[in-house]
């Protein structure tokens, strides 16, 4: 009876074990379920099957270079904030095989018939929502489509979690992208400490939940879940003034600045591999000693790599100072002529993940500084 | 660069599933054109490829040879061969090239393609046209030269200015005369001249000092080494001709051909997909960035 | 293939504990494969059987550290065609390098009963420094699919695809959390070379630098961020000078380190 008022976009209140039927219910319609788990200190996405899989009661303590899982003395299952892994690993996989091509007289391709694997992701922010829709532009563009990553993204199930406790290395406010999910979602919760508000996005969310003992979501729960958000967008531990970004960056190629940073960047790929936008890639043959068959890989690439902007004479981008110019100029800067968005969504991560601890956050500061002296 | 799109497109449409999956063609012959450079004629294999496949000069082609990765090459040949030959000046440097260079005629790569944005050779009909170029610079602009040689009458005074290290380093040296029949003025020159050398001997730029350009209505092409582009940008804004009239052909790290893998970006352009030929309007913010 | 178009190959041992040459013999059904490939004319760990030089490949594992091996690698370079020094011994010295930052006479004497019948070079020291290496393997021990690599881009005229990029690379593209970040240990993995595959960090330690240092390797910022998590004084010297530490970036990290340190102690706050 209830299920007549269930609507896509309307919410209701879920008890928390009910989630449970939900995951169960994604696996029988052929889903792997992956979501947060804790691992070596850190926190994976990787396989869950159950609430009990999620990192209960644990947060994450984030500065620049550092990340300490902390027991918080909360029940909840969603309050950590997310370690160094993103949803790109399983749209984008670090290393996926384009074919094999077999030398037999000629060589002919084998390409590799295994459809796309179907993935329910469990636990996304809205910034890394934000960050799958960045991503889109660039792999599904109207005049390229990249094969991989869209036939994975036809596959999705996305239940977003709306964020309550940001990090200190967070700045989603800044970028627009969060705390709460708008948009890009089957179903989003939000933890409350006894029931998950679920707003639905989607009809196959929507049919899921029809099968779930759920009441309707009061004005109370709403209003709780809402003061909540607002709450968290006032937690947020960092901040970027984007007011006149790209110009800053593309007007400023010869600072000071870049010298300095430069110095401290150890030109390591943390910062890109760990972002959850970032879209290089490579690709490297690998055969068999006499070279009769080949096996051609697509694997992440990184502008902090030498062979990244290597031409014929040599790098194009020497010194590390270069190549930090070049991540960030794009990221903040030409990425919006590119795709028509910055390629930040402030979630962090390559603040808390760098091991120098340089923060971007204060690199565009300072550099605003120098500018304006 | 809409009908550069389209073009691309065709060869994606060939394999939308597949990515970096080429199509196979045939060395039909091999032109040795100096020590370390030679001219491989490609015919896909397959009437339906050959028939899909067709480029615009400066655009360029991605050849695959398994195990050795992938390399990106100027289309050095006329849009118009009949034979549907696909011409490409190699120069035996890196890992794909060199062996490249160990292949023979009647054997196959893998080529994707075509790619990028070509000479703008409608946009600068009825301009004087000044193609400057130094070594292997020249093999991208060759499909212009045929082009023009096929429609000389839309174009006021052509000259090529082409320079090379040494005389032996010179490409396309038997075509010269067959140019200047069709009233281009073609002026060679080189860095070091040797006992066989009655010509010019200089760099390529210096040529701005022997000759008058008339800026409201030149158009320059360029291609070549990144230095000799400098100079040629440099004495070209000198003499006034206007940026969006000089048309720059860049090299950075080719690898996907489709502005996706992101190698080859330049500020925010992806030079395979945007590029290679940029009008020096597009450039000048980033142009003389070190490391940029 | 003949066997008389089969490349030869000799692999030589020098001072080592001959775990590079124990990684050839572990290629298991590849090692079947690469025997069909080549022609495995000298490879004493393997087989007595022994074919005279020269050789189109030589692959040696080891440092030079007595005369005697600097004469000896100066006759191998002398038969071979192509040269690979096989594992961090032969490209950086390798852990017996560690006697290169004391004296070789003193530590001799305090090892040995009878040092006089010893007869030894200061410095252990990497093959190049002796002759012209034309490809170096490092690793302690090598990765033999590494080494397989090599040897198909070799027979296949090919530039080996040996990474160039840093060990934070192989750790992210397998998923493991960076044991610096999230434990505050101890890694040189952002100025390591990668190739390993990310081991150590895998199972819960930072990387001690046994593929040597990345082409670009920044110490000096890496070494203020590893002080800062020091767990005991030098802790971060100590790291460098280890089986990679006689290479010369980490050697000079190292060697700044240290003068640091004694500066410090001399000028108590």
């Amino acid at each position: 009876m209830i299920e007549r008022h269930l609507a896509i976009d309307s919410a209701v209140s879920l008890p928390k074990n009910e989630l449970d039927a939900v995951l169960s219910d994604l696996r029988q319609h052929g889903y792997q379920t992956v979501g947060p788990r804790l691992k070596d200190e850190g926190l994976v996405y990787a396989g869950i099957e159950t609430l009990d899989d999620l990192p209960r009661g644990v947060i994450s303590e984030q500065a620049a270079g550092t990340f300490r899982l902390v027991q918080a003395g909360q029940e909840r299952y969603f309050d950590i904030i997310p370690g160094g892994q993103s949803w790109k690993q399983f749209l984008f996989p670090p290393r996926v095989t384009l074919f094999t091509a077999r030398k037999n007289g000629h060589w002919r391709i084998e390409s590799d018939g295994e459809p796309a694997p179907r993935y329910a992701l469990i636990g996304v922010r809205a910034c890394e929502l934000a960050a799958i829709e960045i991503q889109d532009r660039a792999f599904m563009r109207a005049d390229y489509c990249d094969p991989i990553y869209s036939a994975r993204h036809r596959n999705l199930f996305i239940v977003a979690v709306n964020c309550l406790q940001p990090a200190g290395t967070c700045f989603c406010v800044s970028m627009g992208t969060g705390p709460r999910a708008e948009r890009g979602y089957d179903l989003c919760l939000t933890e409350l400490d006894d029931v998950f508000l679920v707003e639905i996005g989607s009809e196959l969310g929507r049919s899921l939940l029809a099968k779930r003992s759920f009441e309707p979501a009061s004005a109370f729960l709403q209003n709780a879940a809402n003061q909540g958000l607002e709450q968290a967008a006032q937690q947020m531990g960092r901040r970027l003034d984007t007011s006149d970004l790209p110009d800053l960056l593309t007007k400023n190629l010869e600072a000071e600045r870049w010298e300095q940073v430069g110095k401290r960047c150890l030109s390591c790929a943390n910062c890109t591999l760990v972002c959850p936008t970032c879209f290089c890639w490579d690709t490297t043959d690998h055969t068999d000693l006499l070279g009769k068959i080949t096996r051609r890989e697509r694997v992440w690439d990184s502008c902090f790599n030498p062979s990244y902007s290597y031409v014929a004479g040599g790098n194009t981008r020497q010194a590390i100072r270069s190549r930090y110019r070049q991540w960030l100029t794009h990221k903040l800067g030409t990425w919006k002529e590119q795709y028509g968005t910055p390629g930040c969504v402030g979630c962090g991560r390559c603040i808390t993940w760098c091991p120098a601890g340089i923060d971007l956050t204060e690199e565009i500061a300072a550099l605003r500084e120098e500018v304006k002296a | 660069m809409t009908t550069t799109a389209i073009h691309s497109a065709a060869h994606r449409a060939a394999h939308p599933e597949r990515l970096l999956e080429p199509d196979w063609a045939e060395i039909t012959a091999i032109t040795p054109e100096t020590e370390d450079i030679s001219t491989f004629w490609l015919r896909f294999d397959g009437a339906a490829v050959q028939e899909r496949y067709r480029y615009q000069p400066g655009q360029f082609n991605m050849l695959y040879l398994p195990g050795y990765g992938e390399a990106a090459i100027s289309i050095s040949s006329d849009p118009h061969n009949p034979q549907r030959l696909v011409g490409h000046t190699i120069r035996f440097v890196g890992n794909v090239t060199r062996a490249i260079s160990r292949l023979k005629a009647g054997d196959r790569l893998g080529m994707r393609g075509p790619f990028g944005v070509p000479w703008p050779m409608h946009a600068i009909e009825g301009k004087d046209v000044v193609i400057a170029s130094g070594g292997i610079g020249l093999a991208p602009l060759r499909p212009a030269i045929y082009h023009i040689l096929h429609n000389r009458e839309r174009y006021s005074k052509v000259i090529l200015v082409y320079g090379a290290r040494t005389p032996r380093d010179l490409l396309y040296s038997n075509e010269y005369d067959s140019w200047r029949k069709a009233d281009i003025d073609v002026q060679i020159t080189v860095d070091r001249a040797d006992e066989t050398w009655s010509g010019r001997v200089g760099v390529v730029p210096m040529w701005f000092y022997h000759f008058r350009v008339d800026p409201r209505k030149t158009a320059l092409l360029t291609c070549g080494p990144e230095i000799m582009i400098r100079f040629v940008v440099f004495e070209a804004l000198a003499r006034r001709i206007p940026t969006d009239q000089i048309y720059v052909s860049l090299e950075r790290n080719m690898k996907c051909g489709q502005g996706a893998c992101g190698h080859c970006q330049l500020g925010p352009y992806f030079i395979c997909k945007d590029g290679p030929v940029f009008p020096f309007s597009a450039l000048e913010r980033y142009f003389n960035v070190e490391e940029f | 293939m003949s066997d008389s178009i089969k490349p030869s190959v000799a692999v030589y041992k020098f001072s080592s504990c001959d775990g590079c040459q124990l990684s050839l013999l572990n290629l298991e059904d590849d090692l079947l494969d690469l025997a069909g490939a080549v022609d495995i004319a000298y490879f004493l760990e393997a087989t007595r059987a022994v074919k005279p030089g020269p050789y189109e490949v030589a692959m040696v594992e080891g440092s030079v550290t007595t005369p005697h091996e600097a004469e000896r690698i100066r006759q191998i370079r002398s038969e071979a065609r192509f040269l690979i020094a096989l594992g961090t011994c032969a490209t950086a010295g390798g852990i017996q390098a560690l006697r290169n930052f004391g004296n070789a006479d003193e530590l001799a004497r305090m090892v040995y009963p009878h040092p006089e019948y010893l007869e030894y070079l200061d410095k252990s020291t990497a093959i190049a420094e002796h002759v012209k290496v034309d490809l170096e393997i490092w690793g302690c021990p090598v990765n033999k699919h590494l080494v397989l690599e090599c040897t198909a881009a070799l027979l296949q005229k090919r530039k080996p695809n040996l990474p160039q990029y840093t060990l934070c690379m192989e750790c992210k593209l397998r998923g493991t959390t960076c044991v610096t970040v999230a434990q505050g240990m101890p890694c040189l993995g952002p100025a390591v070379q990668a190739g390993c595959g990310a081991i150590c960090p895998a199972n819960g330690r930072g990387c001690y630098g046994c593929f040597g240092p990345v082409a670009y390797a920044n110490t000096e910022s890496l070494t203020t961020t590893l002080r800062a998590l020091d767990r005991y004084a030098g802790e971060t010297a100590l790291l460098l000078r280890n089986i990679s530490g006689y290479a010369p970036a980490f050697r000079k990290a190292a060697e700044t380190l240290f003068s640091a340190e004694v500066t410090s102690h001399k000028d108590p706050q």
